[in-house]
C-alpha cells in the first residue's frame, strides 16, 4: 500500500450480546483507495465498518487521520465518516434534495432550508456526481431500487468526509446500477477518498477495489491487491468455493464457480 | 431539472409552508376569542377583545378575564404541548401511529394524580399533583421505550402501549375501587374525563410551568428527528446522540403530557390526530410539523372545548370524551391506511 496510513486500527475486539464478533483485526489504509471488504455471511463485515465508525463499543485502537476515535466527540467522527448503511433506509416521503442535505448534519447545515451557499455547493456537487439532480423534488420513497441507492450516495458524498464507508452499496441493484455505483465511488477514491466498500460480489470487489480485505469468523485473514487476497487458496478455505479466474483489460476477473 | 432549480423549488416550498403557518395562528386567535365569548353570557369577538384589555363593563371584564381567560389559555396550552408530543413521539419512532395517548402516557399520569388525591397527599390545587402526573408519565415511556427496544416495529409499540394503559387503567381502577369516599370516587372519576371547565389562574399556573419547559425540551431536539429519517444508525453516525435523544423527548413528553394530565385529566387523540392533518399541508419532514402540530392540536382542543358548550345535552359532554370520540375513529382510518404496515409487523 502506498502513501501514509490515514485509518489504522490495531487489536480491534468487538463483542455484541455476549459473542465475541471480531477478534483481534488490525489493519491500515491509505486515502485515495477504494478497499473492499469482503467474507462469508457473519464474518464480521458490518461490524467491522462500524466500529471503524465508532458506531459499537470496541476494545482496541482506532486512528483516523492519526487522532484516536476515542478522543472525537460525534460531530467530529460524523465529520470524518460518511456511512452508508444497507437497505438505504428512509422513513418519512421527504424530497431527494432534503435527504442529500442531511449529509451537511455534521457541518451544522440541520435544517435543509437554511443552508449556507458552501452546504448549498457540496448538496449541488454530490447531486451532480451521482446524477440525481433531477430526483431533487422527487419524494425518495416514490424512487425505484436503483435511483435511491443513488440518492443515498449524494447524501453520503455530500459530507464531503475523508472516509466514505458503504455497506453493501450495490445489493438488490441491476447490474447497470452496481457498475454506477461502485464508478462513483471510485471516482470518489481516485479524488482522494478513502473508500470501504462491504460487498458478497467478488467480480465487483476484484475490478474496482484497489485492495481487498478478507475477513473470516471475526478475523482479518487475507489482506492486498485483489488477485492476491482473493487466492485460490482463500477462496478454499474462507469462501469454500473455486472461481474462474482470469484478466480482461488488465483488471482482474473473479467468478465464483463451484462449491467444494 | 437546472441547479438553480433546485433551490428555487425549495424556496417556493418554505413559502408554502409559511402560508399555512400564518394561516393556522390566525386560525386559534379566532378560535381564543371565540372560545373568550362562548357560555352563559354570550360575547363578541369586539366586546371580548375590549375586555381584554381592560374596556367594556365590569362584569364582561371578569367574565372573560377571570373565568373564561385560564380556561382558554389551558385549551391552548394543553392541545399545543399534546399536538407536539404526538408530532415529537412520530419523529423519534419513525412511525406515524405514536402518540401519547396510544402508550398510555396520559393514562399513567393520571393514575399518578388520582394516587395522589385519593392518598391525602395533595388537594387538586398543589404542586404534588403534576409532580405526580409528571413521574407516572415518565415512568411509562421510558418503560415502553425499554421493552420497544432499538428498532421497535409497530406491533410491539402499539402491543406494549396498549398493556401499559391497560395496567394504568387498571391501577387507578383499584385506587377508586379502595378509596372509602364515594364522593371522591364520583369526582376522580369525572376528573379522570378530560375537562377544562371552572379552571382558574391556580390551575394555570400548575400546568403551564411544566407544559412550557416540556415544549422547549422537545422543540430543541427538532433537527434530530430529521435525521432520524435515516435510521438510528445513520442518525448516530451523523452526530446524533441517540441514548441521549430518547431520555430526552421523554423528559419533554412526560412534564408536557404529567402538566395537561393535572389540571386537565384525560384527553386523547389530539397528539395522534395533528401530525396527520399538517403532514398534506406541510410535508412529511418530522423536525418541520413540530410547531404546526403544536398549533393544529390547539387548534382542536380550543374547537372540541368550544364544542362542549354549544352541544345542546342534559348534562355538559367533558372535552376529553368528545376527543376520544372523534379521535377513535381517526385511529381505526389510520390503521386501515397503514394495514400493509401492519400486517407485516413492522414499521
Amino acid at each position: 500500500m502506498t502513501g501514509a496510513a490515514f485509518l489504522t486500527a490495531q487489536g480491534l475486539n468487538v463483542e455484541l450480546a455476549g459473542r465475541i464478533v471480531l477478534k483481534d483485526v488490525s489493519l491500515s489504509l491509505s486515502p485515495g483507495h477504494l478497499v473492499a471488504l469482503v467474507g462469508p455471511n457473519g464474518a464480521g463485515k458490518t461490524t467491522l465498518l462500524r466500529a471503524l465508525a465508532g458506531l459499537v463499543p470496541s476494545s482496541g485502537a482506532v486512528h483516523v487521520g492519526g487522532v484516536a476515535l476515542s478522543s472525537l466527540s460525534l460531530g467530529e467522527r460524523a465529520r470524518r465518516f460518511a456511512y452508508l448503511p444497507q437497505g438505504h433506509i428512509v422513513h418519512w416521503p421527504l424530497p431527494g434534495r432534503d435527504i442529500v442535505a442531511l449529509g451537511r448534519y455534521p457541518h451544522g447545515a440541520t435544517d435543509p432550508a437554511r443552508l449556507t451557499p458552501r452546504d448549498t455547493e457540496a448538496v449541488l456537487r454530490a447531486m451532480q456526481a451521482t446524477d440525481v439532480v433531477e430526483f431533487s423534488d422527487r419524494r425518495v420513497t416514490e424512487l425505484s431500487g436503483g435511483e435511491r441507492s443513488r440518492v443515498a450516495l449524494a447524501r453520503v458524498f455530500a459530507v464531503e468526509a475523508p472516509v466514505i464507508l458503504a455497506d453493501e452499496p450495490t445489493s438488490s441493484l441491476d447490474p447497470r446500477h452496481q457498475i454506477d455505483v461502485m464508478k462513483s465511488l471510485r471516482t470518489a477514491a481516485d479524488q482522494g477518498t478513502l473508500v470501504m466498500v462491504v460487498t458478497h460480489d467478488l467480480g465487483l470487489a476484484a475490478r474496482f477495489a484497489d485492495t481487498v480485505l478478507v475477513l473470516s469468523d471475526g478475523r482479518l485473514v487475507s489482506q492486498g491487491a485483489p488477485a492476491e487476497a482473493l487466492s485460490e487458496e482463500i477462496m478454499g478455505e474462507v469462501f469454500r468455493i473455486s472461481a474462474y479466474r482470469a484478466e480482461y483489460r488488465r483488471e482482474a476477473v473473479i467468478v465464483p464457480w463451484a462449491e467444494i | 431539472m437546472s441547479l438553480q432549480n433546485v433551490m428555487v423549488t425549495a424556496d417556493i416550498a418554505a413559502r408554502r409552508r409559511s402560508g399555512v403557518m400564518a394561516a393556522l395562528v390566525v386560525l386559534v386567535v379566532l378560535l381564543a376569542l371565540i372560545s373568550l365569548g362562548i357560555g352563559p353570557v354570550r360575547l363578541s369577538p369586539v366586546t371580548v377583545i375590549d375586555a381584554l384589555f381592560g374596556a367594556g363593563s365590569d362584569v364582561q371584564q371578569v367574565i372573560v378575564r377571570e373565568i373564561r381567560l385560564p380556561r382558554t389559555i389551558l385549551g391552548f396550552a394543553i392541545g399545543a404541548i399534546l399536538g407536539l408530543s404526538g408530532a415529537a413521539l412520530q419523529g423519534l419512532l419513525r412511525n406515524p401511529l405514536a402518540s401519547p395517548s396510544l402508550f398510555g402516557a396520559p393514562q399513567s399520569a393520571a393514575f399518578g394524580a388520582v394516587l395522589v388525591i385519593a392518598l391525602g397527599l395533595a388537594d387538586v390545587r398543589s404542586y404534588a399533583l403534576p409532580v405526580a402526573a409528571i413521574a407516572m408519565a415518565f415512568a411509562s415511556v421510558f418503560v415502553l421505550l425499554m421493552i420497544a427496544g432499538r428498532n421497535a416495529g409497530l406491533l410491539i409499540l402499539i402491543l406494549a402501549g396498549l398493556a401499559i394503559s391497560s395496567l394504568a387503567g387498571a391501577a387507578t381502577a383499584l385506587v377508586m375501587n379502595l378509596s372509602s369516599n364515594p364522593f371522591a370516587v364520583l369526582e376522580i372519576a369525572f376528573w379522570l374525563l378530560g375537562s377544562l371547565e371552572d379552571r382558574s389562574f391556580r390551575h394555570v399556573m400548575l400546568a403551564l410551568p411544566f407544559i412550557v419547559a416540556g415544549a422547549i425540551i422537545l422543540l430543541s431536539q427538532r433537527n434530530a428527528f430529521r435525521a432520524l429519517t435515516l435510521g438510528e444508525e445513520t442518525a448516530q453516525s451523523l452526530g446524533v446522540d441517540i441514548g441521549r435523544l430518547r431520555l430526552t423527548v421523554i423528559v419533554g413528553v412526560a412534564l408536557g403530557v404529567g402538566g395537561a394530565v393535572a389540571v386537565a385529566g384525560t384527553i386523547g387523540f389530539i397528539g395522534l390526530v395533528a401530525p396527520h392533518l399538517m403532514r398534506p399541508l406541510i410535508g412529511h419532514d418530522p423536525a418541520r410539523l413540530l410547531v404546526p402540530s403544536a398549533l393544529t392540536g390547539a387548534a382542536l382542543l380550543l374547537l372540541a372545548d368550544i364544542a362542549v358548550r354549544i352541544i345542546p345535552s342534559t348534562s355538559d359532554i367533558k372535552v376529553g370524551v368528545l376527543t376520544s370520540i372523534i379521535g377513535v375513529p381517526f385511529f381505526l382510518y389510520l390503521i386501515k391506511r397503514e394495514r400493509r404496515a401492519l400486517g407485516g409487523g413492522v414499521a
